[in-house]
């Protein structure tokens, strides 16, 4: 089973882990690539990406009769926004929740975990095969 | 001979015998498939059976044989009509006659050709490139390029198609055109190499070496035409940037900027082999962007130390470089030769100038390097400020990474 797992969290956090220090920081990213890496190895990875910040973002909506609408961010009304994210293919939910408990575990400022929250979403699949 | 060698032995070989194939058969596109299947066949059957006498005319041989199934099929029917426009030689079920094979560095040279057309955009252009004249595989390439299998099938089925669509000759271009073509070609190897060198971090272990094969492509290209100084200039400012490869990052796979890097690992050997190529073109015609940013990299790679760097020279390339290929980019790499001749504040005076320019407007560069010369103007809060604005807009890990850093050693 496929699991989306997204590191979502207030843009609060974002601006804070600029009071980040350098080996903060540095743990942060051993830590997410040795994460990475067990993922890989356990087999269970299916991709993995870090996302620019909200700066960098566009809304893009439709409009009838007329070109879509496109925002520029960062948009002040939201609240959260997606960070990074994985893609696992695990064997049960379970699973799916272990893994992304150790990705809010990150560490973060001081080597504390950072406690960012981790949504878990099943991925569509094609539909069983009827028996 | 080992795996290796006969890997090296069939990209050597691939462009010429696909140069060789396409110009008999007048299609490119069927072409292109037919020699990726004679590959394959060579690299099952020549480890048992040894490597044949002619390596080069089996190859041909065995992919004009698929060329004739594929003409013949159904399919290959209703794309015949397609292209209809392009003759298809009468001889198209013999092997090639043995005086076209000193046609092969020229065959080679009008496969590359072919991949840069300027009608097509430069990702497509990059990804039949490194097909059709480096002989990688689909797989290989999508795996470098970390998109799936595919849709890098499909984007160079697409671009054989528009080539094809477009009615462009499997021919070398004459002269009217020639300048322009190159300058096509330069720049799809030109992005290859960047491609490599950018990405050569912790997050791509697993991706095949761009680098390298911009290298060996530009190798390839300037043993063809080695009276072209761009061609050389191009080649020069690759070993000239490689050379530094292994300081580039520290032991945990962190980015180390230029000045902090440690010269003693830097590559002498690609140093001396840049710097003598370079000069080989200085005096010989009209020098071009390519050499000038080699002859930057070389001044970079020559100084003992990163205070003893001759910025002056530096700047004064910079200036030329702006006038003959003005861009945005360059201006913000002048700017630093500026702040390091005549002070942070005139850097970021320049740096200025690019505020309103939309080219800049999503790149994270403008605000990297103002960071860096607030920092050396000593304005600590802006300079943080800017690195961390970079650092979120970068879209490359080990940039980001560097970025975030550089910020919080500001304390």
């Amino acid at each position: 089973m496929k699991y989306m797992l997204m590191m979502v969290g207030p843009k609060r956090e974002w601006d804070e882990m600029a009071d980040w220090s350098a080996d903060d920081i540095k743990a942060n990213i051993r830590f997410m690539q040795e994460f990475n890496d067990g993922l890989v190895e356990s087999g269970e990875l299916v991709d993995a990406q870090g996302l620019t910040g909200p700066e960098q973002a566009k809304v893009v909506q439709a409009q009838p009769g007329g070109p879509p609408v496109v925002t520029d961010g960062p948009f002040p009304e939201t609240k959260e926004f997606l960070a990074g994210y994985w893609i696992v293919d695990v064997e049960s939910e379970e699973r799916a929740i272990e893994i992304a408990g150790q990705a809010s575990a990150s560490p973060g400022r001081g080597g504390a975990p950072a406690q960012v929250p981790v949504e878990v979403r099943p991925i569509g699949e094609a539909p069983s095969v009827d028996t | 001979m080992s795996g290796h060698r006969l890997e090296d032995l069939l990209r050597e070989l691939a462009p010429q015998v696909l140069g060789t194939v396409a110009r008999h058969f007048g299609d490119f596109d069927s072409a292109e498939d037919a020699v990726q299947e004679a590959m394959l066949a060579a690299a099952r059957q020549w480890p048992e059976s040894g490597v044949p006498d002619s390596p080069r005319g089996w190859l041909v041989r065995v992919a004009s044989r698929r060329m004739t199934d594929h003409l013949r099929s159904e399919q290959a029917r209703r794309r015949r009509e397609m292209i209809a426009t392009v003759a298809a030689p009468k001889d198209a079920l013999l092997a090639p006659a043995p005086d076209e094979i000193t046609h092969q560095d020229d065959d080679s040279l009008a496969v590359l050709f072919m991949c840069c057309h300027p009608i097509l955009t430069p990702a497509s252009a990059i990804a039949l490139t490194l097909r059709a004249v480096g002989g990688l595989t689909t797989a290989e390439i999508a795996g470098a390029f970390l998109v799936p299998e595919p849709t890098m099938a499909q984007r160079i089925s697409r671009a054989k198609q528009r080539i094809k669509a477009s009615g462009a000759r499997f021919t070398m271009p004459g002269e009217q055109d020639r300048g322009n073509r190159l300058a096509s070609v330069l720049h799809v190897l030109y992005l290859i190499f960047n491609e490599g060198y950018t990405a050569s971090s912790g997050d791509a272990l697993h991706r095949t070496d761009l680098t390298a094969e911009a290298i060996r492509l530009a190798r390839m290209l300037h043993a063809t035409l080695p009276g072209e100084g761009e061609v050389a200039g191009l080649l020069a400012l690759m070993l000239l940037t490689d050379a530094r490869r292994a300081a580039r990052t520290d032991e945990d796979g962190f980015l180390v900027p230029l000045p902090d890097q440690r010269r003693e690992l830097w590559n002498r050997a690609l140093v001396t082999e840049g710097t003598t190529l370079l000069t080989g073109t200085l005096g010989a015609g009209p020098v071009g962007p390519y050499q000038i940013q080699a002859a930057i990299a070389a001044v970079h790679d020559e100084a003992p130390s990163a205070d003893e760097t001759d910025w002056p020279q530096i700047l004064a390339l910079y200036e030329t470089l702006e006038r003959i290929a003005p861009s945005p980019m360059i201006t913000l790499n002048r700017a630093v030769a500026v702040a390091m001749v005549h002070g942070p504040r005139a850097g970021l005076a320049l740096l200025g100038t690019l505020n309103d320019d939309e080219r800049m407007a999503s790149s994270h560069r403008l605000a990297a390097t103002r960071g860096h010369l607030l920092e050396l103007a000593g304005d600590i809060d802006g300079a943080r400020e800017c690195y961390q604005r970079a650092a979120r807009m970068t879209a490359s890990r080990p940039e980001q990474h560097y970025l975030s850093l550089r910020a919080a050693r500001l304390g």
